[in-house]
């Protein structure tokens, strides 16, 4: 049986030697791998010729040098072919690395999980009462705020995301009309749709959008650019400097948050009532008649309602994405999993607080 | 194109003759908006040298790198890697360009996700057709060479910077490049890790014929392990010295190129 795989590279095999000849490059290796470690593997003792062998890479070393291990003998290689054999040798001497081993335990990853968790919490608790100390004491010395720090967040956290609000709460509006049309118009109750949505958008949607406009926007981002300053050491820097990295990174940022929250939440429900007004108006109600229908039932506590709690959104949001950022870990994942951990934690927390605001208002009769 | 072999005189030992030019730079002139980081640079590297590009910080050591290997485009001028022009190739012919160097960047720049292992192995399953059994194989060795076999099960995460390097070295090497390009290997090691980096380039060079570029301002390394370098100054705006850098420390009367060698205040 002989074999020819390629002109310049071949392996010929007779009986029980194998002629390898040319140069034994990397394309090579890949082409004869197989052919040459079966006939290695068959005959053991296979007698493996280099004589015609004019160079060799690394790639190729190995290739040789597999098949030696698999039981073939090497003979006639030229001085320059020798070398790189045995510096190749050389490094495929050590042993082999142990993989890596997963065991499967249930027990003690959840146990694992619960104490993490229980950690957690308590670094939340520890951060929150840091940050109400800094809050305070800014109260008492309001110079420690930087305002110079705090219009850049407002611009970036506030004005820069208007566009976005307005679109979102635009669509909002139109597609809470619509929807809501189509089963009153069965019962000739079109004429309510600017109640529903009026009530639906100052209360509930426009906080709760303007919350995940804000927990997508700017909560990920301080995780990001916090998470990239923790992992440069640049907050270890800060606190051996003396300078408390809650009132010179986190304090500009809440406040940030909780400033422009309100107003992402009152253009967002604006622009949904515009929204609505324009869908009602293709309907065939005019103007006066929504405005009419708007101001018989949603009263200024309504919309006050729902300001005041975005005030709160926007207090967890940041503080949760500030959070996530001066937590992250180390390596290059460490960054996106803050951004991740930030917006949804931010989420499930306006969530929750909506929720928990619900009662508030209902227990207060508002 | 054959690959790089070594050539050596008889008798001379200690003194190797290098192949033809695998690199011609030409008139090459780097400029970022209006500032021009230098002007006019052009230089060859022979098959199997070991070329270090030197200089001070900022005098545009790693843009001319970049520039070299594709990433940024000169102003002016061309390079030619292995008889190819880098900047008007494309489609398959750069492909098969890129095939043939390996680049080792500063910080390593292994992907975190993988181990040491699959850091390696990854342009081999991507360029090559190498059994899976056969690619393992392969990075081991590549590995060994760069004397990290104990660590290939590890993540890059959990290795020090001078092993982040030699890593970044045996990926670059997984395709047997006919030239290496090291972004400044030595830096922010200690001596001893570093005279190990030093020695491996040597190795690798005189065994398996590889071309070395490499760009470093250390001068032990590159007394130890050039065999002819330019530098580059940032106030000239250009190229000050050429030649083997032992000559250049010794005689050279550029005052700069003086001070750099004897670590004089300029």
């Amino acid at each position: 049986m002989a074999k020819q795989a390629q002109a310049s590279t071949g392996l010929e095999v007779s009986g029980g030697a194998a002629l390898l000849s040319g140069r034994v490059d990397t394309e090579a290796a890949a082409r004869l791998w197989d052919p040459l470690m079966a006939e290695a593997r068959k005959a053991q003792g296979l007698v493996l010729d280099l004589s015609k062998v004019e160079a060799v890479d690394t790639t190729g070393a190995t290739l040789v040098l597999s098949a030696e291990a698999a039981g073939a003998r090497i003979e006639g290689a030229s001085p320059p072919v020798v070398a790189v054999l045995d510096r190749v040798r050389a490094a495929l001497a050590a042993p082999r690395p142990k993989p890596a081993t997963y065991r499967f335990s249930p027990v003690s990853g959840i146990g694992r999980r619960v104490v993490n968790a229980g950690h957690n919490l308590l670094d939340a608790l520890g951060f929150v009462g840091e940050l109400l100390v800094v809050l305070l004491g800014t109260v008492i010395r309001p110079h420690r705020l930087r305002f110079r720090e705090l219009l850049r967040h407002l611009d970036e956290a506030g004005t820069r995301a208007f566009g976005l609000a307005v679109l979102l709460g635009s669509l909002l509006g139109v597609i809470l009309a619509f929807q809501s049309a189509i089963p009153l118009r069965r019962f000739g109750a079109e004429i309510f749709v600017p109640n529903l949505v009026g009530i639906s958008l100052l209360r509930e949607l426009g906080p709760l959008m303007a919350g995940v406009v804000l927990a997508g926007r700017t909560g990920s981002a301080y995780a990001a650019e916090l998470g990239t300053m923790t992992v440069n050491e640049e907050v270890a820097a800060l606190r051996i400097m003396g300078i408390d990295p809650m009132a010179l990174l986190v304090l500009p940022r809440v406040l940030a948050g909780m400033l422009v929250m309100p107003v992402l939440s009152l253009l967002l429900t604006l622009a949904g009532l515009i929204g609505m007004a324009l869908i009602m108006g293709m309907l065939g109600f005019p103007l006066t008649t929504v405005t009419q229908q708007l101001g018989s039932t949603v009263t200024v506590g309504d919309m006050l309602g729902g300001l005041f709690k975005s005030l709160f959104f926007g207090l967890a949001i940041a503080g949760i994405g500030c959070r996530a950022g001066l937590g992250a870990g180390r390596g290059p994942r460490a960054v996106g999993d803050a951004a991740t951990s930030a917006v949804v934690g931010g989420i499930v927390a306006i969530v929750l607080l909506d929720g928990g605001f619900a009662v508030l208002y209902e227990r207060l009769g508002l | 194109m054959t690959e790089p072999t070594l050539l050596r005189r008889p008798g001379e030992a200690a003194k190797p003759v290098f192949g033809p030019a695998v690199i011609v730079a030409e008139d090459l002139t780097a400029r970022f908006g209006t500032n021009t980081l230098f002007r006019n640079v052009s230089f060859e590297v022979k098959r199997g040298e070991v070329f270090v590009i030197l200089g001070g910080s900022g005098c545009g050591k790693s843009s001319l790198l970049k520039l070299m290997i594709g990433l940024v485009p000169p102003a002016e001028g061309r390079v030619s890697i292995l008889g190819t022009d880098v900047w008007s190739t494309e489609g398959a012919a750069r492909l098969d360009l890129l095939k043939r160097i390996g680049v080792m960047w500063q910080q390593g720049a292994l992907f975190g996700s993988q181990t040491l292992l699959e850091n390696v192995m990854m342009p081999l399953a991507e360029h090559t057709t190498l059994p899976a059994a056969a690619r393992e194989e392969v990075a081991r060795a590549k590995l060994g060479l760069v004397g990290l076999s104990e660590a290939a099960a590890r993540l890059p995460s959990e290795v020090s910077g001078g092993m982040l390097k030699r890593a970044g070295i045996a990926r670059a090497l997984a395709l047997d490049p006919a030239i290496l390009f090291l972004d400044e290997p030595s830096a922010g090691l200690d001596p001893i890790t570093s005279a190990g980096l030093d020695e491996l380039i040597r190795d690798l060079s005189r065994s398996l014929g590889t071309t070395f570029v490499v760009v470093t301002h250390e001068l032990a390394s590159i007394l130890a392990i050039g065999d002819r370098c330019i530098m580059l100054d940032r106030e000239a705006k250009g190229m000050i010295a050429e030649g083997d850098p032992r000559d250049l420390r010794d005689h050279s009367t550029h005052p700069t190129v003086r001070a750099f060698f004897r670590r004089e205040a300029a």
